[in-house]
């Protein structure tokens, strides 16, 4: 009686471990009819697992030759040695039983008490017993998703990225965090500081230079913009809403560190010593400009001050600046690479390129994200699904902060630390500065186009990152308003004169258009330049004036 | 086949070069010892050479560190260091873009990518920002210490993806630099010039001939001079050009055609980009006819370009149209290679070598 009944339920399990079979919708030849000649011969169901098969035939026949007890020996056996978990998995699945399978406590069950059985057989026979009482229809949805980080492993296992625990929970990661990741900042919109924040002071010497320069940004932000207007110069770009990003970053590093623009970041040159008059003469492309004209305006470079050339293509610097970091680190200098990326940025293929590389060869380099919301008319909800891009730095191993950039003094404390990290422990970190683009995206977008203008309004007037560091300056006595008038005016003037002085000189000599493609000029080049001089020399008319050849 | 180029060979003067000007014969000269080597040993010896005259060069890439998938790199961890030979991160943008950087900084970085088929995620970085690094900088900054070599060409199976020549894509590209050599003697000159030239390059090595091809190679450092092509054989009624491994094709065209008298120059271009047009023009003024060759698809290739050159510069002396004997306007195929393939036979039976009545176009 023992056996035949331990014979009927191995049946039934064995049905049952055909889910198509249960919905009459498999197609195998075994399956249609199902009879007991085909379990006899082990004509199992071909969409069932193979180990669900031998197993399940193995069971037949166990139960049908031997007693209960070696049955229970052989089901535990067979466990035992397939201790993977995709066995277990088919198992579940075929069995169609999960929701009463994944349970996270592991209660003893009213089943086999028998003291030789393991906690993995309890689980396994339990599926005997259930299936005694419950239905076959699934009646509730699998609850797969892990609610929390806590696992505990059942077991170690080995593969080539290393040991790491098991489960037998099958879960998924869910895609988000119930919460998402806090914005380190210190001063709140009155530019005061959070009582019990964590930063690097700011002493009084290096609060004003700060402050000057988001200053001077600003001016030099609309007077270049209204010059592109009245049409001086061809393109601008501005960094409104951005200047504590600009100027707090550059204040934390080092003068050693090599800086890979993306080209909203004019503010990082500016306080390394570029000159306002360097400025203009890149943007009107003129005799005196270091990129000899090349380059649309923005465009800024300096070996001089360890920046590298902007470019206009988003994110190629990323990759680079893993190389100049790893440079760096092979000299053993006491510098790192910064490079800057917008949130647009971190779609492209060397967003991935760069963090990738620079984690894999430890390189010293410090990624600054400035996550403004837009990339152009983009908004950052069509852009990606993830919690902005803070949490993209663990996907490729990298230590990252979510910091507020209108926030001089959080941005100033992360990248300080962040860059002390980077060298002393030779390994890239990930900033993602939140904030606003209060501008166009440049001279040839108008935004009101694509966003509300109030919400430009209210970022513009509530959440300004100079407003909210003059008010933390002024309000530790460093700053007045005749400083803020001062500056304001020299700024202006001084812009004013480069511009009009950059406007007036010739541009760049014509043998300029050939240089530089080599370090020296090859004989096509040679050619093509007679030849032009030639062409120019006769018909001067059709050419622009200022260009002595 | 490699005894009958090097019996051909133009005496050479090589800047830098401590032993003077190279020998033609083949019998080593004087203190020079020669060693038979296959490409892929040469190209090996160039890169232990280039790391050991230089500290500050770098050679990565995709299974560099354990030799390379074909062997170009073996030996080359053990003896300079992980830190200086390493694999990378399986990502061409990123290994181009990483060197990029590096150069920039001052160093030499050579850089493999594993086939050139698999060249193009990295184009953006090679035409945007390789090329142009220099000039849009106003020689501020530069990454001429970049070489991107890149095994190119049919291989007999290879398909789609492992066949491809892709240099005329990067000879449109004003700022880099396109070397093929035809021979294991000629790629360690050529590499070690490329390394060392302050530009970046693209330096596509034939790998049919990484085993295929063995010749003397001498093993001290020396270098072949960019941009100068050389005529491998002397001849006065035709002018063949061609680069890699189709020379060893045109060679044999050659012989054929010497059996029915027709007296063959056989150039082989060697740097693509700038490529060294006064050569050729005195070639062409001198035997009236040309003929280009090249593995890639003819519509586009390189050949076009050499093609309306020569027209421009040689038309009252040409006696005939310029010829291209090149591959199929068609993705590389499999089963199909032989037939898709500028063989011998084409070139032999095309309008420049065979008599005027016979005009196939290849």
């Amino acid at each position: 009686m023992i056996i035949t009944s331990t014979f009927l339920y191995s049946w039934r399990w064995i049905r049952m471990t055909c889910q198509a079979r249960q919905e009459n919708t498999c197609t195998c030849r075994p399956c249609k009819p199902v009879t007991l000649k085909h379990i006899l011969y082990g004509k199992l169901c071909t969409q069932t697992s193979l180990k669900t098969q031998y197993l399940s035939s193995f069971l037949y026949y166990s139960s049908s030759f031997s007693s209960p007890l070696l049955l229970v020996l052989f089901a535990d056996m067979a466990i035992w040695f397939a201790r993977s978990r995709n066995i277990v998995f088919s198992l579940r699945h075929n069995l169609n039983l999960p929701g009463i399978l994944i349970k996270r406590d592991y209660s003893p069950r009213p089943a086999f008490t028998n003291s030789q059985l393991s906690s993995k057989s309890s689980v396994f026979l339990d599926s005997f017993t259930s299936l005694r009482h419950e239905s076959t229809a699934v009646e509730k949805q699998l609850d797969l998703v892990q609610q929390s980080d806590e696992e505990n492993p059942d077991q170690e296992l080995d593969f080539p990225g290393g040991k790491l625990g098991s489960t037998s929970k099958m879960k998924f990661i869910p895609e988000s965090s119930p919460l998402r990741v806090p914005c380190y900042r210190v001063l709140d919109e009155d530019g005061r500081i959070i009582p019990d924040s964590d930063y690097i002071p700011v002493s009084e010497k290096l609060a004003v230079r700060m402050y000057e320069h988001m200053a001077t940004l600003q001016v030099m932000d609309h007077i270049f913009y209204e010059a592109q207007r009245q049409g001086r110069i061809s393109f601008f770009i501005t960094t409104v809403g951005e200047e504590a990003i600009n100027i707090a970053s550059a204040a934390a590093l080092s003068p050693e560190d090599v800086v890979l623009p993306q080209y909203r970041e004019p503010g990082v040159l500016l306080w390394r010593g570029f000159t306002l008059q360097e400025f203009a003469n890149q943007c009107f492309g003129n005799k005196a400009d270091h990129g000899k004209g090349r380059q649309m305006p923005v465009h800024y470079g300096s070996n001089r001050h360890n920046h590298f050339t902007v470019s206009s293509p988003i994110a190629t610097q990323l990759p680079q600046a893993a190389g100049v970091g790893y440079s760096l680190k092979m000299e053993k200098k006491n510098a790192c690479a910064v490079t800057f990326i917008g949130d647009g940025g971190t779609s492209e293929g060397d967003f991935h390129a760069g963090l990738n590389f620079a984690a894999v060869m430890e390189a010293p380099v410090v990624f600054i994200c400035r996550n403004n919301g837009w990339a152009i008319s983009t908004h950052i909800s069509e852009q990606f699904r993830s919690d902005g891009i803070v949490v993209k730095g663990r996907a490729y191993g990298i230590r990252s902060i979510r910091v507020d950039g209108n926030d001089a003094l959080a941005v100033y404390s992360a990248v300080r630390s962040a860059r002390e990290m980077a060298v002393k422990e030779q390994r890239p970190v990930l900033i993602e500065a939140m904030t606003y683009r209060v501008g166009h995206h440049s001279t040839s977008d108008d935004s009101t186009k694509y966003r509300a203008a109030d919400e430009i309004q209210y970022w513009k007037m509530s959440r300004n990152p100079v407003n909210i560091f003059r008010k933390w300056v002024e309000d530790n006595g460093w700053w007045s308003e005749e400083d803020e008038s001062k500056i304001r005016s020299n700024a202006r003037k001084q812009i004013l004169q480069a511009i009009q002085a950059a406007e007036k000189w010739d541009k760049q000599p014509l043998t300029e258009l050939f240089s530089d493609v080599y370090d020296v000029k090859p004989k096509n080049l040679e050619e093509q330049e007679l030849g032009l001089k030639e062409l120019v020399e006769k018909q001067p008319q059709d050419y622009p004036p200022g260009f002595q050849i | 086949m490699a005894s009958l180029l090097s019996r051909f060979c133009r005496k050479l003067a090589l800047p830098g070069s401590a032993h003077g000007s190279r020998m033609t014969s083949t019998t080593a000269c004087g203190s020079e010892t020669v060693k038979s080597l296959n490409l892929y040993s040469a190209i090996n010896q160039a890169l232990h050479i280039a790391l050991e005259t230089d500290p500050r060069s770098y050679v990565f890439g995709e299974d560099v560190g354990f030799g390379g998938v074909f062997r170009c790199t073996t030996g080359l961890a053990e003896r300079f260091g992980k830190n200086r030979v390493f694999n990378t991160p399986l990502c061409e943008q990123g290994i181009v873009g990483f060197g990029i950087g590096l150069a920039a900084m001052g160093n030499r970085a050579v850089v493999e990518i594993q086939v050139a088929d698999y060249i193009y995620p990295a184009f953006d970085q090679i035409v945007n920002e390789a090329a142009k690094f220099r000039y849009r900088s106003g020689n501020q900054f530069n990454c001429g210490g970049l070489t991107i070599r890149a095994p190119y060409g049919a291989v007999g199976h290879g398909g789609h993806y492992h066949s491809q020549s892709p240099e005329a894509f990067f000879c449109h590209v004003p700022g880099i630099k396109v070397v093929i050599p035809r021979s294991p003697r000629e790629a360690k000159g050529l590499l070690l010039s490329s390394i060392r030239d302050p530009n970046p390059v693209v330096f596509f090595e034939p790998k049919w001939l990484y085993r295929q091809a063995v010749e003397e190679v001498p093993e001290h450092d020396y270098m072949i001079p960019l941009s100068q092509a050389e005529i491998i054989r002397e001849g006065s009624d035709i002018t063949l050009v061609g680069w890699g491994a189709q020379l060893t094709v045109m060679e044999q065209a050659c012989l054929d055609a010497e059996k029915e008298g027709i007296s063959c120059e056989l150039i082989d271009l060697k740097t693509l980009l700038p490529w060294d047009k006064e050569t050729v023009e005195a070639s062409v003024k001198k035997t009236g006819r040309l003929l280009i060759s090249h593995e890639a698809p003819i519509t586009g290739g390189f050949g076009a370009e050499i093609s309306a050159t020569i027209l421009e510069r040689c038309f009252l002396k040409l006696e005939a149209p310029v010829s291209r004997v090149c591959g199929l306007d068609t993705p590389f195929p499999l089963v199909f290679e032989p037939f898709y393939m500028p063989t011998k036979n084409k070139a032999s039976s095309s309008s420049s070598l065979s008599s005027p009545s016979k005009t196939h176009i290849f």
